[in-house]
């Protein structure tokens, strides 16, 4: 292979322009993966692919409108972030996925050989169903005899490959001494096919084959619902790009070297740049700049930073390049700290049953015992083993759970794929149970119902000439105040000034100079004005007042009705957020939130989603940041948005895909819609049961009786399933 | 009755060719993108060979 490839090369036309380093493997495409939660009709598919093919380096971009995420294959030197403006200006919203989880799922191949299993079974079912038939409709000795002989030729090879799912889930509970669903499963599996194998050596009159076929095909139809609704979720929430640091500069001497976090030491010198994370604990030795601390605290205000302060793994650095002398790290840093404070909240989390928990716990015993019963009662009365063999198998599979199997992924798939419509991607398999229970809602402020960008308020104020001279000092920094500035004054349709020697004082500002005269645009004391109690940057122009321009963390899209239809159900909405006392109360007037904590630390938050809990309450916790985590894994049920960093997304049950904040009080009706469907399923499946088991019981079912209740009461259970949508 | 002779081997027969072309469509991954399928029909800009 290596050799043919060599040889490829050589011959190549392309190749021989770079003769040079034959070696070198030729640099092969990269793949690219976007989550678009925002596209749902073929025009966005069109759009998206023409603004993708559009830009260069772009080999080839494929939608799939399923699982709303793009297939971006491009030269080796294009990297997600370049593609993501460009879906942004076309009006998508786009999210990088990362392609190394995503090549695991492509092939998908659990999925597949369930599906390979399923069509198995669907066809031998349907052919031994037709000869079913015609037994039942009347054909009697050597013809019967025939069909039934050519019923078990499908039916054996047929079971014996697509119900391996079940036999080897039953086998390793049964091996542990345990009992679960799949054990009755292959119990009436494997006693039909015996009994009728017997019935047929006899000639006699019932064989089970196509109950035992139907049985398979619908309990596979039920665990591939099930596992595709999780196996979608589940990978989509997984692949969305870590945002931790894996590498780090070092700094030995005068040289940098780039390494992994992993083998950073106590005492090494890192640089962070301008835009990076801090890898680790440390003290800066040199350098100034401002530091963003929102996912540690939740404070919006950036942090003024300088030569002694002591940083934590996780924050952002802004405007300056830092050197951080590292005090701690690896599993010492804060960052670790919050994850083994995820560890603990996990542990007291009181672990939930499913309602098919329940349902099974009930269920595998009770058919067990009534089918040993009836053998036995009947093998007393009438003596004979066959008859009682015949009327427990009958039992058997009557009571056995196909309605059962599918009340449950009948219904999550169909809710899941309305939330996933909206927005939402559930996680967990039971957190839409959890979901319906919940009657406290607890919200993070940053980057929750806030976007945790700030957003300009005072524009009107300025004159425009203020307004220029700022837009040309804030377009010469890319700190988060500057940049919102100019997106605001950009918007208004302002020009900048014309200034000359621009440049960014890290820690400090920007300033330059207009017709002689010095300007600049940044903190307050720089500027040359006393700070204010408001996040702003100060504009000073030689020989006059500085002037503030006033910023305001911008309420996330769908904020507002999130928690107005939350208070409308009667729910209890509560705002804890690390940041300061002014700002969470504005916030909490602004939406009507009565009961609010603001400086909460990570513990304080966790603490009183405990204390909630232990009144009895369910809470819902909606949070991003790290300092959240731990109160997202002590929650009832937990929601983080995508934008949340890694270990909040892995904390909490449903992912939101979107911007918007809208989704999440509907997916709690969903909720409660989709576990009373549940319910009605179960009591369905019930009802059948209680009509069909005595029938059974008595030694009146006939392979038709038994066929007719177990699809009607399957279908039923579907179809109500399906009202959902 | 000796009709059934060629019916079952036939309906076997037609039940197999079913089987092997849903196999086939799984393979090629016809079910990896149904909803996006299901509009691209509607698109005019065809992608089923390379574009001119």
């Amino acid at each position: 292979m290596t050799a043919q490839l060599t040889s490829g090369t050589a011959a190549c036309p392309g190749c021989i322009a770079s003769p040079a380093e034959p070696a070198r493997p030729i640099p092969q495409d990269v793949q690219i993966a976007l989550s678009l939660p925002g596209i749902h009709c073929s025009a966005c598919i069109a759009t998206v692919e023409r603004e993708l093919n559009a830009h260069p380096g772009v080999e080839s971009a494929r939608v799939n409108l399923t699982l709303k995420r793009a297939m971006i294959k491009a030269a080796p030197d294009l990297r997600a972030v370049d593609l993501i403006p460009v879906l942004e200006r076309a009006g998508f919203e786009a999210h990088e996925l990362d392609p190394g989880a995503l090549s695991a799922t492509q092939a998908d191949k659990a999925g597949r050989d369930l599906l390979m299993r399923l069509a198995v079974a669907g066809f031998a079912s349907m052919n031994v169903m037709l000869l079913s038939v015609s037994v039942w409709s009347g054909a009697s000795d050597a013809t019967r005899d025939m069909f039934h002989w050519i019923s078990a030729a499908i039916a054996l090879p047929a079971i014996a490959f697509s119900g391996r799912p079940f036999f080897a889930n039953a086998w390793s509970a049964l091996r542990v001494r345990r009992l679960n669903m799949d054990v009755p499963i292959v119990l009436a599996i494997v006693l039909a096919l015996v009994t009728s194998l017997w019935e047929t050596a006899l000639s006699g009159e019932h064989a089970y084959f196509d109950a035992a076929l139907t049985l398979t095909f619908f309990l596979l139809a039920g665990r591939y619902l099930d596992y595709r609704t999780r196996a979608a979720a589940r990978s989509a929430a997984e692949e969305l790009t870590a945002l931790e640091v894996p590498r780090a500069i070092r700094l030995v001497g005068d040289a940098e070297e780039e390494v992994a976090v992993a083998a950073l030491n106590v005492g090494d010198l890192i640089l962070v740049r301008p835009g990076g994370r801090m890898p680790v604990d440390g003290e800066i030795v040199s350098g100034q700049s401002e530091l963003d601390r929102s996912l540690l605290t939740g404070e919006t205000l950036p942090v003024f930073a300088e030569a002694g302060l002591n940083v934590s793994a996780g924050e952002v650095n802004l405007t300056g390049p830092l050197t951080i002398r590292a005090t701690a790290v690896g599993e010492d840093t804060s960052l670790h700290r919050m994850a083994d404070l995820v560890a603990i909240a996990e542990s007291g989390r009181s672990r939930y049953t499913s309602l098919a928990d329940k349902a099974a716990k009930l269920y595998a015993p009770g058919v067990h015992i009534l089918s040993a019963l009836s053998f036995l009662g009947w093998y007393i009365y009438s003596g004979d083993i066959r008859t009682a063999l015949n009327i427990a198998a009958a039992v058997l599979i009557i009571t056995c759970p196909c309605a059962l199997g599918l009340a449950v992924p009948a219904v999550t798939t169909a809710a899941s794929g309305r939330l996933f419509r909206k927005g939402m991607l559930i996680k967990h398999a039971t957190a839409l149970e959890r979901l319906a229970e919940v009657d406290t809602v607890v919200f993070d402020k940053t980057g929750t119902l806030t976007s945790g960008a700030p957003e300009l308020t005072n524009l009107g104020d300025h004159s425009r000439v203020d307004l220029e001279v700022a837009l040309a000092l804030a377009e010469a920094s890319s700190h988060p105040l500057s940049v919102s500035l100019a997106k605001s004054a950009r918007e208004a349709g302002i020009k900048p000034a014309r200034l000359t020697g621009v440049v960014e004082v890290p820690g400090y500002g920007t300033e330059g100079s207009r017709q002689g005269q010095s300007v600049r645009l940044g903190r307050a004391a720089w500027a040359g004005a006393d700070e204010g109690n408001q996040t702003a940057a100060w504009l000073s122009i030689a020989g006059q007042e500085p002037v503030a321009f006033l910023f305001s963390d911008s309420l996330r899209p769908g904020a507002a009705e999130a928690v107005q239809a939350f208070r409308d159900v009667g729910k209890e909405v509560l705002l804890i957020s690390g940041d300061t006392q002014g700002a969470v109360q504005g916030l909490a007037e602004k939406l009507g939130i009565e009961n609010w904590i603001a400086q909460a630390l990570p513990q304080d938050k966790a603490a009183r989603v405990q204390e909630l809990s232990e009144q009895g309450r369910r809470v819902l916790m909606v949070g991003d940041g790290l300092n959240d985590t731990a109160a997202l894994a002590a929650a009832h049920v937990s929601i983080s948005p995508a934008s949340a960093l890694d270990a909040a997304r892995v904390a909490s049950d449903i992912v939101l895909l979107g911007n918007d904040l809208a989704p999440i009080a509907d997916a709690c009706d969903t909720a409660v819609k989709a576990t009373k469907r549940i319910r009605e399923n179960f009591r369905i499946a019930t009802v059948y049961n209680i009509v069909a088991v005595p029938l059974a019981v008595a030694g009146l079912a006939t392979p038709l009786i038994a066929a007719l209740a177990m699809s009607t009461s399957s279908i039923t259970v579907s179809l109500n399933a399906l009202r959902l949508r | 009755m000796e009709v059934l002779a060629y019916l079952i081997p036939i309906s076997l027969f037609l039940g197999g060719v079913g089987l092997v072309a849903f196999i086939y469509t799984v393979r090629s991954n016809q079910y990896d993108d149904p909803e996006g399928d299901a509009r691209r029909i509607l698109s005019d800009e065809w992608d089923d060979k390379p574009k001119p």
